[in-house]
């Protein structure tokens, strides 16, 4: 465990992490989180967890991102977006991520190739015993949270459904309650007679 | 005490930010530093146990993201925006 490297990236993760919450744009923000994920993933590196800091880019910093950007490309703030977009061009936007990038690619390389030669302080545990606790002694957990990620996507499914309202309903009722009356409901489960009436 | 400061860290982005996907973002970076203290634990007392649960965690943060995510759509196709305080009303 490489002490500087450690608290280099810790002092990175906490500046990424301050300009996330303070930024003004969800664009900047989300570029500060994806440095401050990465950063978090070299933290993780350097405590000898390579398997997790893997997980950590591969997932966060890939799959939840470009979530992230796909739900903020799909609001689209209409001239806002417009006008920040040139915004985004301008160099100045992009140099503190870029730098602090920079810094944590400096770090890697480093690590990559002195790492070797230094004597790990700390015991780095393999993916195989990842594996073997995994399933093991929480075998149950893996089921559990298999059935919890099938839930979230049936779950995203059903709401991100887009329920396509009739052009000339949709100027007259902007606000989806009313239009839900005036139209009625597009899923109806069972039929409308009471019970027991046929 | 890294994790306790990125924690805190969420925790105000949660309680200032009106926005939405900052919420979420928020929500992200509280997960993230509970997922560092498990991994430093685990790296302290040399366990795999500690990965394994950063592990569950980043299912259940790929799953609430996502629901999440998708009712900020719903959300934001009822009244136009993504202030919190928009969706207030509850007219049951």
């Amino acid at each position: 465990m490489n002490i500087v490297a450690f608290y280099i990236a810790a002092a990175i993760t906490i500046i990424s992490t301050l300009l996330v919450i303070t930024r003004k744009n969800a664009v900047h923000a989300l570029l500060y989180l994806a440095v401050s994920l990465i950063a978090v993933a070299v933290l993780f590196y350097d405590m000898g967890a390579p398997f997790i800091a893997a997980l950590e880019v591969i997932i966060y910093a890939g799959a939840i991102i470009v979530l992230f950007i796909f739900v903020v490309m799909m609001l689209n703030l209409g001239k806002q977006a417009t006008i920040a977009e040139g915004k985004l061009l301008r160099p100045d936007m992009w140099i503190g991520p870029t730098v602090l990038a920079a810094i944590l690619f400096g770090e890697v390389a480093y690590l990559l190739t002195r790492g070797k030669t230094a004597i790990p302080a700390a015991h780095i545990i393999s993916p195989k015993t990842v594996g073997l606790v995994l399933y093991g002694p929480y075998l149950i957990g893996v089921e559990l949270s298999s059935m919890l990620l099938l839930g979230a996507l049936v779950g995203a499914y059903h709401l991100g459904w887009h329920r396509r309202p009739k052009p000339e309903t949709r100027d007259v009722s902007r606000n989806y309650a009313t239009r839900i009356n005036a139209v009625g409901d597009t899923v109806r489960t069972g039929s409308d007679r009471p019970a027991g009436a046929a | 005490m890294l994790s306790g400061i990125l924690f805190a860290l969420g925790v105000i982005g949660l309680l200032v930010r009106r926005n939405l996907v900052f919420i979420l973002m928020s929500i992200e970076i509280m997960l993230n530093a509970a997922g560092l203290a498990f991994v430093t634990a685990g790296a302290r007392w040399a366990q795999a146990d500690g990965q394994v649960m950063f592990i569950f965690i980043l299912a259940m943060a790929a799953s609430e993201v996502s629901v999440g995510l998708a009712l900020v759509l719903h959300l934001y196709r009822q009244n136009q925006s993504l202030d919190a305080d928009a969706a207030s009303e509850m007219k049951g």
